[in-house]
């Protein structure tokens, strides 16, 4: 099942081949849609021999990221996923795991956070997380979502970096939807990722202390420490793509993928799988001459400012789609893309802040065409608007 | 001088050394021995795992560690869970000889710790999850814990008028993790720590979980003399106020039968936190420990 | 050495560049002592003293040592005064004094 070559899966069925081929040693994980296939996968391959790992039924998902800190406080490669409620009900373990510099990968099905309750995607979950000290790629489509947890292992257990990673899937639209994909052979990605090596573990041969406190005198240095290794991790993200083309002939095009953007006037900046909604409007409004471009940010964190800037230097208006809200202001998309645009040479004229596909609402491609005619229209309108 | 002879004993085959030391806790901490007496049987290759709590905060303050084995701070509620990685990622890297150890207060133990400890026992993983039971939150400043016993006085549960101390006794913990068909659990006291050691011995051969209660005087907390700490702990067994008891083979054995009971009065009234009890309250306290005895007579294998 | 001894050459980090990576240090590693807590300190009467060591094994700071031919001493860095030694003997050998007298 999902051996080396072309096959026909899914999105979270994508990540399950993917992390067969890192080799976690640990896995740890609780159920909860649309995350759920993920570990069922993973079960299976484990039953089956195909996975030599640990799998932990643990009995929630603070038990999740709190087992897998445990395995990689010893040394081991562990991996968790989630989704929602329960990246949230781990939220506390999110930080631990950051500060204490544990490379963990965990795959998170974006979707809707109760209340109301909902089980379709939006990204107000992780989004939500943004200051938590985890890299966040968002996936576009299942072949990136395998490649991107086979080099999540390699930019989070790189010395420079030793931060967790967490690997974003709309949910349903992306996790449960089927693509075809390359899937690597193992020989390549075990010369790409070689085994789990770090000084950050309790060793019986050299006792260490982990986890320990730091008081006002220390605390910030840690923290700025942090803050300097997520900052490293821009440059390990694009030597590990370029790593990784070489094996697999894919290349990723570092923290943001900018599509038709060089003379762009109106350019649409979003996440994950709406992009793929948004890719052919573009090339149906160039064909019909409108200078339009996507500008889809990969990595949130650490955040591609001067890749943002570049790719909307010079546009007239852009606008910020995203699927989340920060109650009583504006998106966090935008306000990270609005930050790095305030130090640019060449701000864009204006900024528009679009709220869409809150649990799970379908945004067509008419709702994208007409979000370019607002753009273009320079209407009075306020800049934060729910489509 | 000589050569020295001595008698073997299990004291003294106890290991020289420590793995606990230089520590910022209260003088006279029942926890912090318990866990250097733990640490000293399981041996240098611990892993120590200990939640948000006395031991960590004292234990762990950058740059002074006061373990000198492996050892890492777990998040409150996640000291079972940690103990889970811990062990399934030594089996994984094939580490051999070596203790995922836990070291969590009844706070973190009975409440915020409940969950993830069922969720271990569940999976049979192969740790020791020791729960030294002061009785209460001693770390942030005496606050009540579902271990806190009827009628203390915390800075939650005051003495008033209207509501005298804790409103509630102590949830039963051994008998809750030997409901969840343990491999093997135990009460211990620090007031009889050959008969802990000879636990810890035990649990450190399962090849599964292991839980052990031990009874840990906090004088701080408690209000008595530091310098009494394992008289205490003593009398707690003595007047039946606490059993010594293994679950084994999936049956309940007890330790030790005092037969005639020491005072219950003696044993309350020297701790600033019973100081308020009257006779009926006292009364109570009595009546509950007669019930109870009078089952484990009946139910318990001697 | 069975217990970790104090780390006088110890500098506090100054740089960012000297801070251990993670929250992850060397076990046993001692830079503060603990005699200034007590206002009384034990002291064993070495003559009478049995060497039944329930005092060494009830030490909650394991500050008394087997000296390996037999004795006890302590170690006065890390005690604390707490007084159960002098309590748990047997043998009325450990006397509490007053620190500074």
């Amino acid at each position: 099942m999902m051996a080396a070559g072309n096959a026909f899966i899914s999105g979270n069925e994508a990540i399950a081949a993917g992390v067969r081929l890192a080799r976690p040693q640990v896995i740890a994980a609780y159920p909860i849609t649309p995350q759920t296939t993920v570990i069922e996968r993973l079960a299976e391959m484990v039953e089956d021999g195909s996975l030599p790992a640990e799998y932990l039924h643990v009995e929630s998902e603070h038990s999740a990221l709190s087992a897998c800190i445990g395995a990689s406080a010893v040394g081991a490669r562990s991996f968790t996923a989630s989704s929602s409620q329960g990246l949230l009900y781990m939220a506390e373990c999110l930080h631990y795991a950051s500060g204490g510099r544990f490379p963990v990968v965990m795959m998170n099905a974006n979707r809707s956070v109760a209340l109301p309750w909902n089980i379709y995607g939006d990204q107000r979950d992780s989004l939500s997380l943004l200051d938590c000290g985890w890299i966040q790629a968002y996936a576009e489509d299942a072949q990136e979502s395998l490649d991107l947890v086979i080099q999540a292992y390699a930019i989070a257990e790189h010395p420079d970096v030793l931060t967790p990673v967490m690997i974003n899937l709309d949910g349903f639209v992306l996790t449960h939807t089927y693509e075809l994909v390359s899937v690597p052979d193992p020989v390549d990605v075990d010369a790409f990722l070689p085994s789990f090596q770090t000084t950050n573990r309790m060793d019986p041969d050299h006792p260490m202390s982990l986890g320990f406190t730091a008081g006002p005198r220390h605390n910030q240095a840690f923290k700025q420490l942090q803050h300097l290794a997520m900052l490293s991790s821009a440059r390990v993200i694009r030597e590990t793509e370029a790593r990784y083309g070489e094996v697999t002939g894919r290349r990723y095009p570092g923290l943001v993928e900018a599509f038709q953007c060089d003379d762009a006037e109106y350019v649409i900046v979003t996440l994950g799988s709406v992009a793929g909604t948004v890719r052919p409007v573009v090339e149906r409004l160039r064909s019909m001459g409108e200078r339009v471009g996507l500008l889809r940010i990969r990595y949130m964190r650490p955040f591609p400012e001067e890749e943002v800037r570049v790719a909307l230097a010079g546009a007239k208006a852009v606008g910020v789609l995203e699927k989340d809200i920060s109650f009583g202001y504006e998106g966090t998309v935008f306000t990270n893309v609005n930050s790095a645009l305030t130090r640019s040479d060449a701000m864009p004229q204006r900024l528009l802040n679009f709220i869409g596909g809150l649990g799970g609402k379908d945004i067509p491609a008419v709702d994208i065409e007409s979000l370019f005619s607002r753009l273009k229209a320079f209407d009075d309108e306020a800049t934060v608007t729910f489509i | 001088m000589g050569d020295h002879v001595e008698r073997r004993s299990p004291v003294r085959d106890l290991s020289d050394q420590e793995f606990f030391y230089g520590h910022k806790g209260c003088p006279g901490c029942g926890g912090a021995l318990a866990l250097r007496l733990a640490l000293k049987v399981l041996g240098k290759r611990s892993f120590a795992v200990v939640p948000a709590g006395c031991m960590s905060a004292v234990g762990f303050i950058f740059p002074q560690m006061a373990f000198t084995c492996n050892a890492i701070i777990s998040t409150f509620a996640g000291t079972a869970s940690m103990l889970s990685g811990v062990a399934a990622g030594a089996r994984a890297l094939g580490l051999e000889g070596v203790h995922a150890v836990g070291f969590a207060g009844d706070g973190g133990t009975a409440d915020i710790g409940f969950q993830a400890l069922s969720g271990a026992i569940d999976r049979h993983d192969k740790i020791i999850y020791i729960c030294y039971d002061n009785e209460a939150y001693m770390n942030t400043g005496v606050q009540k814990s579902s271990l806190t016993p009827l009628g203390a006085r915390t800075t939650t549960s005051p003495v008033g008028s209207r509501l005298r101390g804790a409103v509630t006794g102590k949830k039963p913990m051994f008998e809750i993790v030997a409901a969840h068909g343990i491999d093997y659990a135990a009460t211990a006291s620090v007031g009889y720590p050959l008969d802990y050691l000879r636990k810890i011995e035990h649990a450190s051969r399962i090849e599964g979980t292991s839980y052990i209660h031990v009874f840990a005087p906090c004088p701080t907390g408690w209000g008595h003399d530091t310098s009494e700490t394992i008289a205490v702990a003593k009398e707690a067994v003595d007047c039946g106020l606490l059993y010594l008891a293994e679950f084994v083979d999936g049956r309940f054995i007890l330790n030790r039968d005092p037969g005639e009971f020491g005072s219950v009065r003696d044993y309350l009234f020297r701790q600033g936190r019973f100081r308020h009890f009257r006779e009926e309250d006292l009364e109570v306290v009595i009546s509950q420990r007669d019930a109870r005895w009078e089952r484990i007579r009946r139910e318990w294998k001697s | 050495m069975n217990h970790p001894v104090r780390n006088t050459a110890y500098r506090p980090p100054s740089r960012l560049e000297d801070y251990p990576v993670g929250t992850a240090f060397p076990s046993g590693h001692l830079v503060d002592i603990n005699a200034a807590w007590r206002s009384e300190r034990p002291v064993i009467d070495t003559e009478r003293c049995t060497n039944c060591l329930v005092c060494w094994l009830l030490c909650p700071d394991g500050v008394i040592r087997r000296t390996g031919d037999g004795g006890l001493e302590i170690d006065y860095d890390y005690c604390k005064g707490c007084g159960i030694c002098a309590r748990e003997c047997r043998f009325d050998v450990i006397h509490m004094q007053k620190e500074g007298s």
